[in-house]
């Protein structure tokens, strides 16, 4: 693993214009210039809502392979830029070809299940030692989903195996609950509402879940996989099926873990989230402020890697198991393994 | 790897000072400026040496005068700043 991890330019002061300068971006608001940076450092260029991109630098983005992602003002991603489709065509052959293969599409799919099941599991097991007067509650789940771990591999059909996640993530919301250390009514967390999340924990893991998936679409594309091409999840166009198959993993450890640290540590506050109209809770932008960079920081944090057993920045992990997808599509490899944290 | 960029450029004729100005854009586009005509840059080893290369092809060697140092180790501890300090970690996290 060469690659390092660049840095992700978050702009979301209202205003902004992002230019290109040589083999630099420049950010000015209001006519002043606010930070010029060379482009080498940076790998992915986030902007939210009225933030404008001059054509040259987007084009120089496109060409350079940094990736430019949209949300609009309230969080939510609209867009990507992406250049010409590059990589390997017969890995991507590859890819298409174990989709027609049920045998195949099981085995992986039940791969991404496993892996988030049991990182799941781990984050309820960390929180027994650290709440033991939660350990009824917690111990119960932690049964529950021990139980979906061994049921995984007996799933016949992809439906089921679904149906099974379902459950396990229901399981695991309810016992999540318990993991929250505030007694302030504000960040009372019931159930996981998505679509509009509906308070202010949801909206805190609706928005980590958004930009981890953009950051498996970075990985996917950056070692030529298609990101649509998925198994787990029904393809449906549009959809980067195969990005969220692989953030399944991924979830209690970098969002879900990264969310309860937040509220537990009181890194935000009421006046972080916006209500909006039709009860929906946003961050708003000075809560997004905190949210990414402690993100960016958590990003650089290194862990030694179970199965390449290297050091690792969190924020490579998505590559590193794109990596190991590509092999396991390409049958380099005979199983694919998921990231599971210690 | 960390390195620090110093240069001299003679301005008396008008083609100094296009070689000045040429000078501090490829610095730009690599690092930044800390001084008047200091820059700290952070670079692969495969980005030093095109900077280098596009360098040595503007500057006049019988005027001017450039000094690539390397700072081996964390920039924290090899580096001692008094005064005014508009360095920017680029590792940190970038939010505008």
């Amino acid at each position: 693993m060469i690659r390092t991890l660049l840095n992700t330019l978050y702009v979301q002061t209202q205003g902004s214009y992002l230019r290109l300068d040589h083999e630099t971006v420049i950010v000015e608001y209001e006519g002043e210039k606010v930070l010029q940076v060379p482009l080498h450092h940076i790998g992915t260029i986030v902007v939210f809502g009225n933030v404008l991109i001059s054509p040259y630098l987007l084009g120089k983005c496109i060409t350079q392979g940094i990736a430019v992602i949209w949300y609009d003002a309230y969080g939510r991603f609209l867009a990507r830029a992406v250049g010409r489709t590059s990589g390997n065509v017969l890995l991507r052959r590859a890819q298409h070809h174990v989709l027609t293969d049920e045998k195949r599409v099981m085995q992986i799919a039940s791969r991404f299940v496993a892996g988030k099941l049991r990182n799941s599991r781990t984050v309820l097991q960390r929180a027994i030692r650290d709440y033991p007067e939660r350990r009824p509650s917690l111990e119960k789940a932690v049964k529950q989903l021990d139980q979906s771990i061994r049921e995984v591999d007996k799933q016949a059909t992809l439906n089921e195996l679904r149906g099974l996640e379902g459950y396990a993530s229901s399981v695991y919301f309810e016992a999540f609950t318990s993991l929250l250390r505030t007694d302030d009514d504000f960040f009372a967390f019931e159930l996981r509402s998505r679509r509009p999340p509906r308070d202010p924990i949801n909206a805190c893991l609706s928005f980590a879940y958004s930009i981890l998936t953009q950051d498996c679409i970075s990985a996917l594309e950056g070692v030529g996989l298609d990101p649509q091409i998925g198994y787990l999840h029904t393809l449906r166009p549009g959809r980067p099926a195969l990005a969220l198959d692989l953030i399944e993993e991924f979830r209690p450890y970098l969002a879900d873990r990264f969310v309860l640290t937040l509220i537990n540590r009181k890194q935000l506050s009421k006046s972080d989230f916006d209500m909006r109209p039709g009860g929906a809770v946003l961050l708003n932008e000075k809560g997004r402020r905190t949210f990414l960079a402690s993100y960016q920081k958590r990003k650089q944090e290194e862990i030694q890697h179970p199965i390449i057993n290297q050091r690792v920045p969190l924020g490579l992990l998505p590559h590193v198991h794109a990596r190991l997808l590509a092999r396991y599509l390409r049958g380099d490899i005979e199983h694919y393994v998921p990231f599971i944290m210690r | 790897m960390d390195i620090l960029v110093t240069y001299d450029v003679e301005t008396q004729e008008t083609s100094g000072q296009k070689r000045l100005r040429q000078v501090a854009t490829i610095c730009q586009n690599f690092g930044q400026r800390v001084q008047k005509s200091v820059f700290e840059c952070r670079v692969t080893q495969s980005q030093l040496e095109e900077m280098v290369h596009q360098l040595l092809r503007v500057i006049d060697k019988e005027r001017d005068s450039l000094r690539i140092y390397m700072l081996y180790g964390d920039r924290n501890r090899v580096v001692r700043v008094y005064g005014r300090d508009d360095y920017i970690d680029y590792d940190h996290p970038i939010i505008v």
